[in-house]
């Protein structure tokens, strides 16, 4: 390709056309700033309180937390994006910033259709049979009810929470923390999905759930646009993902092919 | 890098331009009025579940299940009229157990959805996080819940009403208008307490004590004719408290001769009808307004 600089032929006019590559999500300088409770920490007495409504003051237990710090960055169909970062380097955020669940303080964060957050957070009701969660969970990702009916026996299989008897009929809170976190799983991966955003999701269940997890995720990216992966576990971000960013305290550390990301990320983490 | 810029019709764009020239939007965007009504259309069916899912797990841990339904508006009945009706012994009232059973079972239907409302974002605030879905899905299926609360009270309201004596009359089919009228009301008040109720949690420690304040000018516990002794300004100003219209339409119905405040019959439906269109139209836009800060921080 070098020969072609500075004189561009019309072969490489057709190699554009054809090889244009389709931006999927188009992160612009992006800033997020949490607000945090801290709880009762100082300053919560009925007389600074009273003196914060007169002065109109934030309350001091409230702090802000810049966790991502002006990222550009731009993700193209047919990609697969690993995050890696240490522990509260804004990867998380990040992602539900994509999936339009947060929003920027400033920059901007452009993205084609609606990005799925496949987590493994999604809060469902305690008191409920695990059955009833199902149908809720799908139902809140936006399927009509023929297809939650359709699907609703193939998640609780998928879950294996019927392995030890019949626990779909069960309220949550009987459930194990690993069974939870299996179930809100299964019922992440049940749609389809045009960009998917996974987080942390293949760490949930016991070996033999994890296998069937990453096929399944396998499966969603061949049918999804794009798929960003954050994970602490290197190996799946070097199975899945054949880019990767580097986040470190909410800035792009490195951004590049996954190989080379990893190993430069691995001498940072040894070195500490 | 040289190379690229041959091959990259894109590259020397910033990246909005990028964005724009592939028609990309922004992440999270406030829909239209219009196509936000459409997408909560859609998500109708995880209402109706989320309300119904809602009813039944507030009463899952209680060894009387369901029971509780019929029992919580009986106990706060007789309650109140052990106080009213027995210690301090209304009598000016014809009928007073079922003329304070009907205005407190009306207003209940607004406190109680006001209060769950105050709190139905903040509560929520996992499923807010980790789903994409219009989030007047969650003030408006605690209003549904409420609503079906409703219903068990009115099945004890009439068993009160024919226990008493009170003939069944054709005016008895007016009540569900009136239902119909006040639930379009509530779900504007709790989609506004709702946004409220988001940026501050203070609001649940006041909202108890302005329903309180809001029952007592509502002629729930006694006599509406009491406020015929106000001042004649304050006296229509409760006139046109929505409670009180809601209160009268219900006793019109169901009772022979409950005192009114509201004389004309007419007024009462279009103040009935104005307050449900205002506050129904109202809140939703106030609470669309705030649609892309809900979960945050």
């Amino acid at each position: 390709m070098v020969e072609h600089i500075g004189a561009p032929t019309e072969a490489t006019a057709t190699l554009t056309a054809t090889q244009e590559r389709i931006p999927t999500v188009v992160v612009d300088d992006a800033h997020i700033i949490y607000r945090v409770h801290q709880g009762a920490a100082g300053g919560t007495t009925p007389v600074a309180a009273l003196r914060r409504l007169v002065k109109r003051t934030h309350a001091p237990n409230v702090r802000e937390v810049h966790a991502v710090k002006g990222v550009s960055f731009t993700a193209y169909r047919g990609e697969a994006i690993g995050l890696i970062g240490s522990n509260g380097s804004g990867k998380s955020t990040i992602l539900r910033a994509i999936a339009g669940l947060l929003p920027v303080n400033r920059g901007a964060i452009h993205t084609q259709g609606q990005p799925s957050l496949l987590g493994v957070n999604a809060a469902l009701l305690n008191d409920l049979s695990g059955e009833r969660n199902v149908v809720l969970g799908c139902l809140a990702m936006g399927m009509h009810p023929d297809e939650v009916a359709k699907q609703a026996a193939g998640i609780i299989d998928f879950s294996g929470i019927n392995e030890r008897g019949d626990f779909a009929s069960l309220p949550m809170r009987t459930y194990s923390s690993g069974m939870a976190a299996r179930l809100r799983f299964s019922i992440a991966a049940a749609k389809k999905h045009d960009v998917l955003l996974i987080d942390e999701a293949l760490a949930t269940g016991d070996k033999g759930f994890r296998k069937r997890s990453e096929q399944r995720v396998r499966e969603l990216r061949e049918g999804a646009g794009t798929v960003f992966l954050v994970s602490h576990q290197l190996s799946s971000v070097r199975d899945t993902c054949e880019r990767t960013i580097w986040l470190e305290s909410g800035l792009i550390r490195m951004d590049g092919p996954t190989d080379e990301v990893i190993r430069a990320y691995e001498a940072y983490a040894n070195s500490k | 890098m040289a190379t690229t810029a041959l091959v990259d019709p894109d590259t020397g764009l910033t990246q909005a331009q990028l964005a724009a020239r592939h028609g990309l939007r922004v992440a999270g965007e406030r829909p239209s009025l219009v196509e936000y009504s459409r997408r909560l259309w859609a998500y109708r069916h995880f209402i109706a579940a989320y309300a119904n899912a809602k009813l039944v797990a507030s009463y899952s841990n209680a060894k009387l299940g369901q029971l509780w339904q019929v029992l919580t508006p009986l106990t706060n009945a007789a309650v109140y009229y052990l106080i009213f009706g027995v210690v301090l012994a209304q009598n000016s009232i014809p009928n007073f157990i079922a003329y304070l059973t009907t205005g407190l079972f009306i207003f209940n239907f607004t406190q109680s959805a006001v209060l769950a409302g105050t709190q139905s974002i903040s509560s929520n605030l996992g499923l807010i996080r980790a789903l994409h879905f219009p989030r007047a899905s969650l003030p408006l299926s605690t209003t549904i819940t409420q609503f079906q609360q409703l219903l068990a009270s009115m099945v004890v309201l009439i068993g009160i009403v024919l226990v008493t004596g009170e003939p069944i009359t054709l005016k008895w089919l007016l009540l569900a208008p009136a239902l119909l009228l006040q639930a379009v009301f509530n779900a504007g008040v709790v989609l506004l307490v709702a946004r409220l109720g988001s940026k501050s949690s203070d609001l649940k420690q006041v909202m108890p004590f302005v329903m309180r304040t809001w029952m007592y000018g509502s002629g729930v516990l006694y006599s509406v004719s009491l406020f015929e002794r106000l001042p004649a300004w304050a006296t229509t100003l409760v006139q046109y408290n929505p409670l009180l219209v809601y209160i009268e339409l219900a006793r019109y119905s169901l009772l022979e001769q409950a005192p009114l405040l509201n004389e004309s019959l007419t007024q009462l439906w279009l103040v009935a009808a104005g307050w449900a269109l205002v506050a129904g139209i109202g809140g939703f836009i106030y609470f669309w307004r705030g649609e892309q800060e809900y979960g945050r921080g």
